[in-house]
């Protein structure tokens, strides 16, 4: 039935209901108060309790409870009781209680006499707590500041360590041997010492309040990841609710903030991948550092839409943090959440990083944002701002603030901090004509402030704009970014002679890629080359090791920290050819001669260049080539004393 | 209010299509294929300036009895196509432009994930929320 059907998606996602961030932690908060038991239903005792206490009269309770579906069902389910807590908001602002009035932005719905919710579901942990069973959470993130408060709870820890003796972290939903075998088993190159953080973290565990444990108390039947999402949402919630009534509250056990030695962690992973703290990690390198957590690459997805705030294809040391410890947290059996938690933006994330005392980290922090010298969550915006201010075209704020009031409501776009870093980060020109700026913001690499009107003009320095793209002149000004991104030009023409024969059927497609990697392989050691921060030279050395681990193309994805990830992409799309959607040949491929004695000089000026940078490219790869040799010997030596020993274990070898 | 939306990669294979359920899809998927052609020629007959620069937006497609069909084609020759119902009160030009923006934008982000690859159908959430948005909303609701 349609308004069922509607309902349940608009309890589902939010979305269709529209409810705004504040909307959602409340009701959600609201709806674990109301103890749904298994199958996601509420008790009616306490949604009726609920009810009184909105103080409406009971005639309009009525239509409340037969307009959200839930007398039609017999029961609430989630998205009928989201419905019904909009229509009392409704009825409580004097609307009338027709669904209609759902979609109006109304207060939140008030409700006297309904005790402060964090305690209640604090007392409604202890008869619940036996049937937590696997449910049972210590996040992995959390900080906990205020001991004195947790002594009530430590009962309840107690309790609970005992029946899941797990070194954390735990997980809500895996068994327990499980987790910290998947915690341990995430390779990463600089490893950790892994038993040093497990000890850090189980003693920071054991003192955490089990705040997460009494909201999934009530959770805690749930079995379904819709609700989960819901638990999501009720834990960002408590933990938004608790930060509103406390000052900066850090007792809440909100998995989703990021504890200290967590934070560390992230910093010398980030370190690993980027030296300077303060810059950024391009897309391919954290694409491929991310998909060695072995996550399946949806949700990975998932979580740099989620991380990537500022939507730049790129992480900046707080970002990076987010999306690991999203990943963290995913490892452990959490669900992604449908929008960032409050705890895990950026604004929070600088917060969390002034507080931490170690010297290191206030080193990064002053490197990060010299201007973060107060903790307030506006300067934290601002230097968020300013961060990627920095980076960004400051003109189109203001036809970005104009965008965000066109458009009321993106369904995932946390209000406060987005809004702010949409205005800045993506300087998308609506206003304007100029559908290429659009593209060309899209297509640039994280810094270089976007070139506003430098649009179509085929006079531009670079010849590259006339190589590849004889006639596309909206995407020119977007390969600005790195001069060295001459390279693959050549490369693409001739690549796409090649792959022009086969553009027709797309069935060819699959047997392209075998060229076209090898070809992106060459661009991208290219690339690499020509880069033009930190030689990648110096990269190779820790890369080396990755490289004896992991596969090649990972290597090369180290080697791309230098080169812009977007040119990148887009150079070797070409290769792939009718994989991508990226600007370069469309047209030239049915004319690639067209333009060639028009372009023959300069061509060959790209020519000359490209042999250039494939001979240094050679170098590089013979180089790699030595030390991988090298690394092979040492296997080698390895595996002739081993076979020693062998013998001279085997007393009386019957040969 | 769109009845379907669709993106359609440059090799002219979809990479999205989401229709308004109640109706028949294949019916939509048909009319995004057709519109196609249409597309294919209004880009071909402003090619001839190169170095011009080509109007992103191409408006309505056609029409025909039960509803318009709007295009809008990117640089990197991704097509967007939107469907609407002709009983709809008719979105003026500049809402349809700004459905095409967001889409455009949307989209953008979609391939900025380093984990999309250019070429995989569009599974991102945000992107669906976007649609979601876009679609006619009626059905939720009555």
């Amino acid at each position: 039935m349609d308004p069922e059907s509607g309902v349940a998606s608009a309890g589902a996602g939010g979305s269709f209901i529209s409810l705004n961030e504040p909307e959602q932690r409340y009701y959600s908060g609201l709806h674990s108060l109301c103890q749904a038991d298994a199958s996601g239903t509420l008790s009616s005792s306490k949604v009726a309790e609920l009810f009184k206490a909105s103080q409406l009269p009971p005639e309009s309770l009525h239509k409340v409870t037969e307009l959200c579906g839930a007398k039609r069902l017999g029961y609430f389910g989630t998205p009928q009781f989201f419905v019904a807590l909009k229509l009392l908001a409704a009825a409580q602002s004097g609307l009338p209680i027709h669904l209609e009035s759902v979609t109006a932005n109304l207060p939140l719905p008030r409700f006297v006499g309904l005790k402060n919710e964090p305690e209640m579901r604090y007392s409604a942990v202890p008869p619940s707590i036996d049937g937590q069973g696997a449910q049972c959470v210590s996040a992995p993130g959390s900080v906990c500041r205020t001991p004195a408060d947790r002594s009530t709870f430590r009962h309840l820890e107690a309790k609970v360590e005992k029946k899941e003796p797990w070194s954390p972290p735990r997980s809500p939903s895996s068994s327990p041997p499980r987790s910290p075998l998947i915690y341990r088993g995430y390779p990463y190159t600089k490893k950790r010492n892994g038993a040093d953080s497990q000890i850090a973290y189980e003693s920071k565990h054991s003192s955490r309040p089990i705040v997460l444990l009494e909201q999934h108390s009530s959770p805690s039947n749930y079995g379904t990841k819709a609700n989960a999402e819901h638990l999501a949402m009720a834990r960002a919630s408590s933990s938004e609710r608790l930060d509103q009534q406390g000052a900066v509250d850090y007792s809440d056990d909100d998995p989703w903030r990021i504890t200290e030695e967590q934070l560390e962690y992230y910093t010398n992973q980030f370190k690993t991948l980027q030296p300077d703290l303060g810059a950024l990690i391009l897309g391919t390198i954290a694409k491929n550092f991310f998909t060695k957590s072995k996550l399946p690459i949806p949700e990975l997805s998932h979580i740099w839409e989620l991380s990537d705030v500022d939507r730049d294809g790129a992480l900046t040391f707080p970002e990076f943090c987010t999306a690991f410890h999203l990943i963290v947290a995913r490892k452990n059996g959490y669900p992604l959440p449908e929008s960032l938690p409050p705890t895990l933006r950026p604004g929070v994330m600088q917060q969390e990083e002034d507080i931490p005392d170690t010297p290191e980290d206030r080193s990064i922090i002053e490197r990060l944002q010299p201007s973060l010298a107060t903790t307030k969550q506006d300067l934290k915006e601002e230097s968020c701002k300013q961060a990627v201010g920095m980076k960004r075209m400051t003109t189109s704020q203001e036809k970005r603030t104009l965008q965000l009031g066109a458009f009321p409501e993106r369904p995932e776009a946390p209000q406060d901090l987005d809004p702010h870093m949409r205005t800045k980060t993506r300087p998308r020109s609506h206003s304007s004509t100029s559908f290429e700026d659009v593209m060309k913001k899209a297509e640039e690499p994280p810094t270089p402030p976007p070139r506003p009107q430098k649009t179509h003009s085929r006079a531009s320095s670079l010849d590259l704009n006339k190589l590849f793209q004889q006639g596309a002149p909206g995407i020119k000004s977007g390969w600005f970014p790195p001069p060295p991104a001459l390279p693959p030009r050549p490369l693409t023409s001739q690549v796409s002679h090649f792959i022009n024969v086969s553009e027709k059927t797309p069935q060819n497609k699959v047997q392209q890629p075998n060229f076209a990697d090898f070809s992106r392989f060459r661009e991208e050691e290219e690339s690499s080359v020509k880069s033009e921060e930190q030689g990648p030279r110096s990269r190779f050395g820790p890369s080396t090791e990755d490289l004896a681990n992991a596969s090649k193309q990972d290597g090369i994805g180290v080697c791309h920290s230098q080169a812009p990830q977007k040119p990148l992409r887009r150079k070797y799309h070409p290769e792939n050819q009718n994989l991508e959607t990226v600007p370069p040949p469309a047209m030239p491929f049915p004319t690639p001669t067209k333009p060639a004695h028009k372009l023959l000089s300069k061509q060959k000026r790209e020519i000359q260049m490209a042999i250039r940078k494939n001979k240094e490219t050679n170098a590089v790869l013979t180089r790699l080539n030595s030390e991988l040799q090298q690394q092979l010997k040492v296997v080698h030596q390895e595996r002739v004393t081993l076979e020693s020993q062998l013998e001279l274990l085997r007393p009386l070898a019957p040969t | 209010m769109a009845v379907c939306i669709a993106v359609i990669a440059k090799e002219n294979y979809p990479l999205y299509i989401r229709s308004v359920p109640t109706q028949n899809e294949l019916k939509f998927h048909y009319t995004v294929h057709t519109s196609l052609d249409v597309v294919e020629e209004k880009i071909s007959a402003v090619g001839k300036s190169l170095g011009d620069q080509r109007e992103l937006y191409l408006g309505l497609l056609y029409p025909t009895e039960d509803y318009k069909v709007y295009g809008y084609v990117t640089n990197s020759k991704v097509k967007f196509v939107i469907v609407v119902d002709s009983s709809n009160t008719s979105l003026r030009d500049n809402e349809i432009r700004s459905m095409f923006r967001k889409l455009h934008n949307s989209f953008t982000d979609v391939m900025c994930n380093p984990f999309h690859n250019p070429g995989d159908t569009i599974q991102s959430k945000a992107f669906d929320g976007i649609v979601s948005g876009m679609m006619v909303q009626t059905a939720s609701y009555t």
